[in-house]
Order: C-alpha cells, then sequence, then structure tokens
C-alpha cells in the first residue's frame, strides 16, 4: 500500500515525527538573534497592534483613527489611496473612481494635518504605506508635527519606502529603479541625521508573498532586495552602521502555521549573517531583524466569511510565536470590501485576545528546539540561500527588469491555484464544506462625491497660498533632481510651500521619468 | 486566419493587484485561447482601443480597488461609442454582490468573485464567446 505523503505549503516532504532536540540556541537579543532581536521579547514589551486603516477623506479617517486607538490599538498604520500612492492629485483624468477607495486621499499637507488632528506624534508610531512617492509623505508628516509644535527629531514610525517588490509583486511604482534607488538612500541619509527615531525602509516580503510566491521565494526575494538597499547605501558613501540599525522588514502570515513560525526565526538568523558576514557590520542593531506582519488578505474567503476570524487567529498566533514586533490582523470581510467598524474592532480584539487570554507571550520563543521547528527553520533558510545567489548571479535589479522574479511568483501563483481548482489542496466553504448562503453583507462604501471634495480642498489650498514660494519651491526640487545633492530637504520646502503632491511627484517626473514595466504573460 | 478565440486581460485604473488576471491570462492561453494582458495601469480607452486593435472577441477587467462602478462603465460607453458591442465583457476582483445587478445592466455579461474556479471562467468564455471567421 502507498504511503499517504505530507508537504508543507513550500513543497518539502514532513516527516510524521522527530524525535531529537536542540539545546545549543543562542539566547534572544543574541547573534544571531533566532530566538528573537531583544532579551525580553514580549515579557518587556508587547508587539505593536498596528491595525492598517484608511479610507474615504482625512476626517473620516482620522474618525477611525480614534476609534481604533479609543479601543487599545497602540500604533497608527495608514492606507493611502492609489492616487496618492501613484503621486497624482485627485484632480488628475487617471484618479477617477480611486479617490478615497483603497485608502485615504492626501493631496497637500493641509490633508494630513486633519489626519492627525488630535494625535500626539511625539507619543505615538505611525506607520505609512508609502513607496513611490514616500519621501513626500513623510515630508509631510514632518511638517504636521513642526506645525504644530512637536520637535520634529522625536516622531517616530516606519514608511514603506521599499520599490523593488513594487516592480515585482506590489504595482505602485512611479520612477525608474535609479532615481527610485536614490530616493530611497537621500531618505536614508536625511533620516540619520534628523529623525532618528524613523524607520526609513520596511523591507517587505508581505507582497511578494500576496502575488501568489511560496515561503522560500518570500524570504529570498524579501532578503535579495534589502541587500541591494543595502549595498546602494554604501556605494552613496553611508556608513553601514548608521543606516542599517533603521531598516525594517514586513513579512506575511499566511496559512501554514509550522512553516510561519519557522519562516520568521529563518529571516532573523539570515539577516543577521548577512549583515554581519557580508557587509561587515560591527553594530547589533544592524544585524537585529524587527518586522512587522500582516495576516494574509489573500487567504480569505468571500464564501463563509465569519471563518476568516478563525484564519486570522491562527495566522496571527504564527507571527507572535515568529516573535514579531508589530502585527496587523485582517478583517473577516476583506475579501468583500472594506472593513466595517465592527469588524475592523473583532480584528484588533483577535490579537488582545492571543496578548492577555493565550498565554503564549509569557516565554520567548516558545518553540524554539522543537526539532521540527528547527529543521524547517534550517530547510527554509538553506532554500532561501539558494534562491537569493541564482538572483544575484544576475543582479537583483536585471532579475526585475528582465522579468525573471515576477514569472517565477506567477509560476507559484498559477500552481497554488490550480491546486484549489483540483481540490488537491482544499479551502473551506471554497471547494470542500460549500453551503448555500446570502453573500450581501454588510459592507462599507465610499461614495464616488468625495473626489469632488478632495478637488475643492486643493483649489482652496492653491488660492490662499504664496504662489511666489511654491513656484520657487519646486523650481528648485527640479535642478536638485538634475544634479547630485539630497533631495529630501528640497520635498519639505514644497511641502511647506502647500505644493501638492502631484505637482512635487510631477516635478520629479519630469527628470526621473516613468517606469516600463516589461511583460511577463 | 485563425479560428482562436482573442480576449483581452485588462488592468484598468491604478490597482496594482495582477495577481488574479494573471492566473486567468494563463488559464486561457491553457485552454487554447489567444491571450492579450494589457499590464497595469490602463485607461479604458487604451483597454478598449487594444481591444479593438487586436480583433479581440472578449475582454476580461480586473479591479480589486473598489473602483469597477465607474471604470467598467467608461469601458462600456466606449465600446457602444465605437460599435463594439458584440465584444464580450466579463469581470472578475473584489467586487460587492450588490454592485453586480447594475454592472449586468450596463452589459457586463459575468462577474467572477473572490474563489471563483479557472475551470467555470474557461467554460463561461468558451460557451459566451465565438472566435472570428465562425
Amino acid at each position: 500500500m502507498e504511503k499517504k505523503k505530507f508537504y508543507s505549503t513550500s513543497g518539502f516532504e514532513i516527516p510524521p515525527f522527530l524525535q531529537k532536540y536542540e539545546t545549543d540556541l543562542s539566547p534572544p537579543g543574541e547573534y544571531p538573534f533566532i530566538r528573537g532581536p531583544y532579551p525580553t521579547m514580549y515579557r518587556g514589551r508587547r508587539w505593536t497592534m498596528r491595525q492598517y486603516s484608511g479610507f474615504s477623506t482625512a476626517k473620516e479617517t482620522n474618525r477611525r483613527f480614534h476609534l481604533l486607538l479609543e479601543r487599545g490599538q497602540t500604533g497608527l498604520s495608514v492606507a493611502f489611496d492609489l492616487p496618492t500612492q501613484m503621486g497624482l492629485d485627485s484632480s488628475d483624468p487617471m484618479a477617477e473612481g480611486e479617490v478615497g477607495k483603497v485608502g485615504v486621499a492626501i493631496d497637500t499637507v493641509e490633508d494630513m494635518k486633519i489626519l492627525f488632528d488630535g494625535i500626539d506624534l511625539s507619543k505615538i508610531s505611525t506607520s505609512m504605506t508609502i513607496n513611490a512617492p514616500a519621501i513626500v509623505l513623510l515630508a509631510m508628516y514632518i511638517v504636521v508635527a513642526e506645525e504644530s509644535g512637536i520637535d520634529p527629531t522625536l516622531i517616530s514610525g516606519t514608511i514603506q519606502n521599499d520599490i523593488l517588490k513594487e516592480y515585482t509583486a506590489r504595482g505602485t511604482y512611479i520612477f525608474p529603479p535609479e532615481p527610485s534607488m536614490r530616493l530611497i538612500t537621500n531618505i536614508f541619509e536625511y533620516c540619520s541625521n534628523h529623525h532618528p527615531k524613523f524607520n526609513t525602509i520596511s523591507i517587505s516580503g508581505y507582497h511578494i508573498r500576496e502575488a501568489g510566491a511560496t515561503a522560500v521565494q518570500e524570504l529570498a526575494f524579501t532578503l535579495a532586495n534589502a541587500k541591494a538597499y543595502v549595498r546602494a547605501a554604501i556605494k552613496a558613501g553611508l556608513d553601514v552602521d548608521v543606516f542599517a540599525p533603521r531598516l525594517s522588514f514586513f513579512f506575511n502570515a499566511h496559512n501554514d502555521f509550522l512553516e510561519e513560525i519557522a519562516k520568521f526565526r529563518a529571516a532573523r538568523r539570515m539577516w543577521a549573517n548577512i549583515m554581519k558576514n557580508e557587509f561587515g557590520a560591527k553594530n547589533k542593531k544592524s544585524m537585529m531583524l524587527r518586522f512587522h506582519t500582516q495576516t494574509a488578505g489573500s487567504t480569505l474567503t468571500a464564501q463563509q466569511p465569519e471563518n476568516n476570524i478563525v484564519r486570522v487567529t491562527i495566522q496571527a498566533l504564527a507571527a507572535v510565536l515568529g516573535g514579531t514586533q508589530s502585527l496587523h490582523t485582517n478583517s473577516m470581510d476583506e475579501a468583500l470590501a472594506l472593513p466595517t467598524d465592527k469588524s475592523a474592532t473583532i480584528a484588533l480584539r483577535t490579537q488582545q485576545i492571543i496578548a492577555e487570554e493565550s498565554g503564549v507571550a509569557n516565554t520567548i520563543d516558545p518553540l524554539g528546539g522543537s526539532y521540527y521547528i528547527e529543521w524547517l527553520t534550517d530547510k527554509l533558510e538553506e532554500e532561501a540561500y539558494n534562491l537569493i545567489a541564482e538572483i544575484e548571479k544576475v543582479g537583483v535589479i536585471e532579475a526585475i527588469s528582465s522579468g525573471m522574479i515576477q514569472r517565477a511568483i506567477q509560476d507559484a501563483a498559477y500552481q497554488y491555484q490550480l491546486e484549489i481548482d483540483t481540490k488537491k489542496r482544499k479551502i473551506v466553504g471554497v471547494n470542500s464544506y460549500i453551503q448555500e448562503e446570502n453573500l450581501e453583507f454588510d459592507i462599507l462604501e465610499v461614495d464616488e462625491s468625495i473626489r469632488d471634495d478632495q478637488i475643492k480642498m486643493i483649489e482652496k489650498v492653491k488660492a490662499s497660498r504664496d504662489n511666489q514660494r511654491a513656484e520657487n519651491a519646486l523650481k528648485s526640487l527640479r535642478s536638485a533632481c538634475e544634479g547630485k545633492e539630497n533631495v529630501f530637504p528640497h520635498v519639505l520646502e514644497a511641502v511647506r510651500a502647500r505644493c501638492t503632491i502631484g505637482e512635487i511627484c510631477g516635478t520629479m517626473k519630469e527628470v526621473f521619468g516613468t517606469y516600463k514595466p516589461v511583460d511577463t504573460i | 486566419m485563425s479560428h482562436k478565440i482573442r480576449v483581452v486581460v485588462a488592468k484598468p485604473g491604478l490597482d496594482g493587484h495582477d495577481r488574479g488576471a494573471k492566473i486567468v491570462a494563463r488559464a486561457l492561453r491553457d485552454a487554447g485561447m489567444e491571450v492579450i494582458y494589457t499590464g497595469l495601469h490602463q485607461t479604458p480607452e487604451q483597454i478598449v482601443e487594444v481591444a479593438l486593435q487586436e480583433d479581440a472577441n472578449a475582454i476580461g477587467l480586473s479591479i480589486l480597488s473598489g473602483a469597477h462602478k465607474v471604470l467598467f462603465k467608461k469601458v462600456m460607453d466606449l465600446l457602444k461609442e465605437k460599435n463594439a458591442t458584440d465584444i464580450v465583457v466579463f469581470g472578475g476582483g473584489v467586487i460587492p454582490e450588490k454592485d453586480i445587478p447594475y454592472l449586468k445592466e450596463l452589459g457586463v455579461k459575468e462577474i467572477f468573485g473572490p474563489g471563483s474556479s479557472l475551470q467555470e471562467i474557461v467554460d463561461f468564455v468558451k460557451n459566451n464567446v465565438k472566435p472570428a471567421g465562425v
């Protein structure tokens, strides 16, 4: 009789059980940080509960922020709408239908002020999912702090600022790779001098995984991108031990519970090794991989949506057992629409139950030493190193420009879908345990009229600003882009002068050009 | 002259989520159809233009950003304007159940939400779209 075989989502054949235990792991807070970046982990400080949210106008999103904070959220995470993420004003023809839909619409610093109204930016940390125009939104955040009398050196938070995965997985790119990498290193440099508590990048595997990659690919493509940023910064003359402590990461928590836990542990050990041995970092903080986690949106089902609460719980537990520094738990209705107040609250409560009731945060890396977890950690690490080597043979940027990475992700995504179609992979409510149901659901909608409100707001700002100052700011930004100096101070001045995001990014586009993706289908 | 069904798979608007669109493109191609994928960030004008130039028999639109009501309507209006309503339009993405009647009223033939199987989509195209010359 043929024995049934079992595989992890990355395709490793799983042994029935293992009998050895590891005992020689270095403690948390010590190189290579496999058990955690800090010596006390959640005993000293819980992970930050940081729900990604944003929709409609700055005023509406500000209301949701206050709701989440009142209900016990401990950090903010801003979702911007697509025009903002693409550096376009709400009035741009391409913005039609998209304003305020997947996030909040921000056109000028005046919107940003409303967004953070009543929130003390010296006390809360804010994560902003912004990439191609990250420099503009960070400048707006700084100006909001400045103008509300907060010492801008005290602001803390994270900008995603990870353009390479935009080309391969997330799709909100503007400029070609070279000027994009320059903007990123400009941010590293400026912030290390002026905003030392800000994480200048969040190198993201999340979207790579969402695009269909396996756990191994998520690890490899993320760390390969991270190495490209480090190389670019070193090449620009920055000291690795000055900028590297502010690099942060962002991973996905997918369905395969134990493989995900092993993945987070492998990522920490790999990064420590890479920074120490390949880049010669001396500062311990340069070697410590700190990461945010979000549960996997692509695993949520539109069918029997309440089941998503259970999926999110399992995924969130994997993130916590893997030692995450902050966590977003998805809402059950996200396969259908934007989360309602109710579903967003249940998602936050899920984290709170794990933190307060489950007891898993009371000890550090509780699964460390389990032979299976250690075996999987080793296995993921080995395969990810092999894949990184393959990419680096051609170069990361070349592997993106030629579509090699995109094709690898697409192959994995197609394979995964075929497994679902043939029921080799079972998804409850989708291809098994199906039941008749009414798919009409109480959902949150954003009205088209908010685009008109945004356009009026832009007109109001333009009518009241000093137009000469705005014009001069854009002129000096343009010449900075044409030259070699750091563009950050010029973006800051343009923001202070009430230039719109479309004006600022438009000026940069005229100098830098736009990215033309390769066809990978 | 080829008698294969020709399908344009398109991403209108600013949405960057193309996992679904690419998987569907590949499944249709594996089922023997000619597939043209537009890439990201296309305007309705660009999509209709490609469909006309490529003599497409069908257009598959994918939107996950919530802009479907506005952008599907623009595509349908343009097809009418160009006398190209024989092109079968279908769509997919994060589209709430209650928006489907509106989209069908516009002339969109079918909407495939999350959890749809590739076979369903392939069967739909085979049953509803005729290649040119047949």
